[in-house]
């Protein structure tokens, strides 16, 4: 759809806004509304949009699909990984305190630190999930197992 | 380090070892780590069992928040009992299925193995968490990857069992859902000891026992009670041999354990018993769930779907040991979720193999195998044994406390009906031992060699364990009545009708 | 009025009864899986319906405010929407693989073929 000047216009006006806010609600998420699954769904949307506008492989080229992959594991494993400090430090899974000297900043660093994991996961997820619903067509038709293969609805 | 402090790493390990699994190449990889993850979970399971064995109550609170405003894992004899269950089957089916998911998943292996834990830790979580929503969120989490696990089998229709499982198990999920808010809007907690302590105050209200009904209907859908098992046979059917024989052993246990953890811990048996006519209603779906499945897994004519609607009749004698409402009755449905999980994850282990040496489940291809298989048909036979409730293994000891139940309870046509069940229990065993070594080999049948001795050893082990609990029952009969006592604290007097 | 006040309860109730009549009734699948989202987010609202104080204030501490609604429940919900994107999303997968298996969507053509392959 790079061809239609309006799209290509409004998209890359809107799609830098979009990542934009999604950081905005991700990083403002310990005292405000927000967090991590909001954030990630709206960063993924933004990729999503720019994939509707140049095409499933361009957006491959920013992002490749063993990264996305590997993102939505690494996500999980930074909350992990944070929850198991504190235990590491000398106190309960999930457990922020023991991570700095002052509890307000203990408490704000380990929960933005959870949350960017999430934020990852889930903006990495739902990309997985675009782009597993988007290739599926091809590649049904490819193997011959699309029931419809001869319908063709304007690929 | 003490116990309390280790306890939750029983679901964090599985839990955690799950996303890297996703990241590691190869076949051998993703296994060796789930083994290991698995293990560990047994060991750490095997330990808080042992220190909560004399009725101490383990807390832990995630992130040093109090309870009831954090969540807290509160692991009793219980909990322990049945964390042990589901981690020593998984760490004894682990490193047994290496061949068979190698020969039924042949690709992206570490996404097969990071499901597996995942719903390992689901159905530890389920277990362990003393929070209703934690408990509606494991649930989901499990369950999620179990419907993935499931539509891994090579048969189209897995697909089909595993979309069906899915429709039924949300909606089962959402009415645990719908009961939880029911009881959140009338408390304003999530805790189940602070819920205990808040509900009697409240007295009876709609409200209250609208909750409690849909949490008691939406796990019973998960733990397939008849007539709410339509998802099971199917799903049990096509799914990995793998995937069956775990969840055969350890899913619809664990939808038992939580259901009783919410009737007798969360509601209070005063009240779970009284509001709603819980005992009538186990008692007579119980029945017609023992007949009606084993009557079904007579005419079957695939082996796994027969040992399937066994499983349905199972959860019968399980429900029903617990509709006696009696310390001795809910004892032996502790012990038969045990050695049940023990009798099943031997019957399906050696089925595993028939299929993975004969390539086909249908009862007609198996005649004369028992003479090519010996090894593995004995296993079946020996499994079958504990089945039917012969002595002594496993499955007598369970039938003989729920004997003893029904008749300290002054209900001896039950005695009678369960002793009609294992005879139809007797039937669908020897008929596959009839097939197997008494008809001749057709001859048009192709050969059958003998699994080998790494694949043959795990469901030794699982029948010597059926065997070895049918003898020494220090520590299942032990933990069973820990078990019904620290979830009644001996409040059941007086409830008899 | 008393009926009014619990208009909340009302809307919950008319769009669980939509949903899991669709996900009881409907042959096709995609009809199930949209069913199966109504019933579901009917239970949020319930939840969600349930943490709003009247009178109460965004739960964001500030000066000069003293009554909070209940922040927790829309927690809780948020993560069973969570759940309830994940399960959509691997019914609609498994939806795509059943149509390449299958040929069809729609329980009565699945399961004439599903007969056919128990007679196999």
């Amino acid at each position: 759809m790079k061809d239609n000047a309006i799209l290509v216009v409004v998209a890359r006006f809107l799609i830098p806004l979009m990542m934009l806010f999604g950081l905005y609600v991700q990083f403002h998420g310990e005292y405000s509304p927000g967090g991590g699954f909001q954030a990630g769904v709206l960063f993924a949307a933004a990729w999503i949009l720019f994939v509707f506008i140049y095409g499933l492989e361009t957006g491959l080229r920013i992002i490749p699909e063993r990264v996305i992959y590997a993102l939505a594991a690494l996500g999980v494993l930074l909350y992990g990984f944070i929850g198991l400090l504190g235990v590491l430090l000398g106190g309960r899974y999930l457990d922020f305190d023991p991570l700095l000297a002052s509890p307000q900043a203990a408490q704000q660093a380990g929960i933005i630190l959870v949350e960017f994991g999430v934020g990852v996961t889930v903006a990495s997820v739902v990309m997985v999930f675009f782009m597993m619903f988007a290739r599926r067509r091809a590649e049904s038709l490819e193997a011959g197992l699309d029931p419809d293969a001869d319908e063709d609805i304007g690929q | 380090m003490n116990i309390t402090e280790i306890m939750p790493f029983i679901v964090l390990i599985p839990l955690l070892a799950g996303p890297v699994c996703v990241l590691l190449p190869g076949r051998g990889l993703p296994w060796l780590l789930a083994t290991i993850s698995a293990s560990a979970a047994f060991i750490l399971a095997a330990l808080t069992l042992g220190s909560v064995f004399e009725g101490e109550t383990l807390r832990y609170a995630f992130g040093d928040w109090p309870p009831p405003i954090g969540i807290e894992y509160r692991v009793d004899a219980a909990n322990a009992f049945v964390a042990l269950l589901i981690t020593g089957v998984a760490a004894i089916l682990l490193p047994w299925a290496k061949p068979l998911v190698d020969e039924e998943i042949p690709e992206r292996q570490g996404s097969f193995y990071a499901l597996f834990l995942i719903a390992l830790a689901g159905l530890l979580g389920i277990t362990l968490t003393g929070d209703v929503f934690n408990v509606f969120v494991f649930l989901e989490i499990s369950s999620l990857a179990t419907y993935g696990l499931i539509a891994h089998g090579k048969d189209r229709r897995a697909l089909l069992a595993a979309f069906r499982y899915l429709i039924m198990g949300t909606v089962g999920a959402t009415f645990l859902l719908i009961g939880i808010a029911f009881i959140y809007i009338l408390t304003g907690s999530l805790n189940m000891v602070d819920l205990a302590e808040r509900l009697p105050a409240l007295g009876d209200s709609r409200a209250l026992q609208v909750g409690l009904g849909f949490i008691v209907v939406g796990l019973a859908i998960k733990l397939a009670l008849f007539p709410l098992h339509h998802w099971l046979p199917n799903a049990y059917t096509y799914a990995p041999t793998l995937i069956t024989t775990f969840l055969a052993a350890t899913a619809t246990k664990v939808a038992l354990y939580v259901m009783l953890r919410f009737i007798f811990d969360v509601f209070g048996p005063q009240y779970s018993f009284t509001a709603l006519p819980l005992a009538a209603v186990f008692m007579a779906l119980a029945i017609a769930g023992m007949f009606a499945g084993s009557w079904m897994a007579i005419f079957q004519r695939n082996i796994k779907r027969m040992l399937a609607y066994s499983s349905v009749a199972q959860v019968g004698y399980m429900v029903l040991g617990v509709s006696l409402l009696s310390l001795a009755g809910l004892t032996a449905a502790f012990l038969h979720l045990f050695n049940h999980g023990l009798m099943k994850a031997a019957l399906f282990a050696s089925v595993g193999l028939i299929a993975y040496q004969a390539g086909s489940l249908r009862i007609d291809d198996l005649r004369g195998i028992g003479r090519q298989m010996p090894w593995t048909l004995t296993a079946f036979a020996l499994a079958g044994v504990s089945l039917i409730g012969v002595p002594p293994t496993a499955g007598f000891i369970s039938k003989w406390y729920l004997i003893g139940a029904a008749v300290e309870a002054d209900q001896l046509w039950l005695v009678a009906l369960i002793l009609i069940t294992s005879l139809m229990a007797l039937i669908y065993i020897a008929r596959i031992v009839e097939v197997a070594w008494l008809q001749p080999r057709p001859d048009d049948a192709p050969a059958v060699n003998e699994a080998s001795w790494l694949l043959l050893l795990p469901v030794w082990i699982l029948v010597a364990a059926n065997f070895y609990f049918g003898l020494d029952t220090r520590l299942t009969v032990g933990a069973a009545s820990a078990a019904a006592q620290a979830l009644t604290g001996g409040a059941l007097e007086g409830l008899l009708p | 009025m008393t009926v009014l006040s619990f208009f909340n309860y009302w809307a919950v109730i008319v769009l669980m009864m939509i949903g899991y009549y669709c996900v009881i009734v409907r042959g096709n699948m995609i009809k199930k899986i949209i069913g199966l989202g109504i019933f579901q987010t009917s239970v949020f609202i319930l939840f969600i319906s349930a943490g709003k104080v009247i009178g109460g204030s965004t739960p964001v501490l500030r000066d000069g405010v003293s009554v909070y609604s209940n922040p927790l429940p829309h927690v809780l919900i948020l993560t069973a929407i969570v759940v309830g994107i994940a399960t959509t999303a691997l019914a609609l997968a498994l939806t795509v693989r059943i149509r390449e298996a299958f040929g069809s969507i729609d329980d009565d053509v699945i399961d004439a073929a599903q007969q056919d392959d128990e007679g196999r």
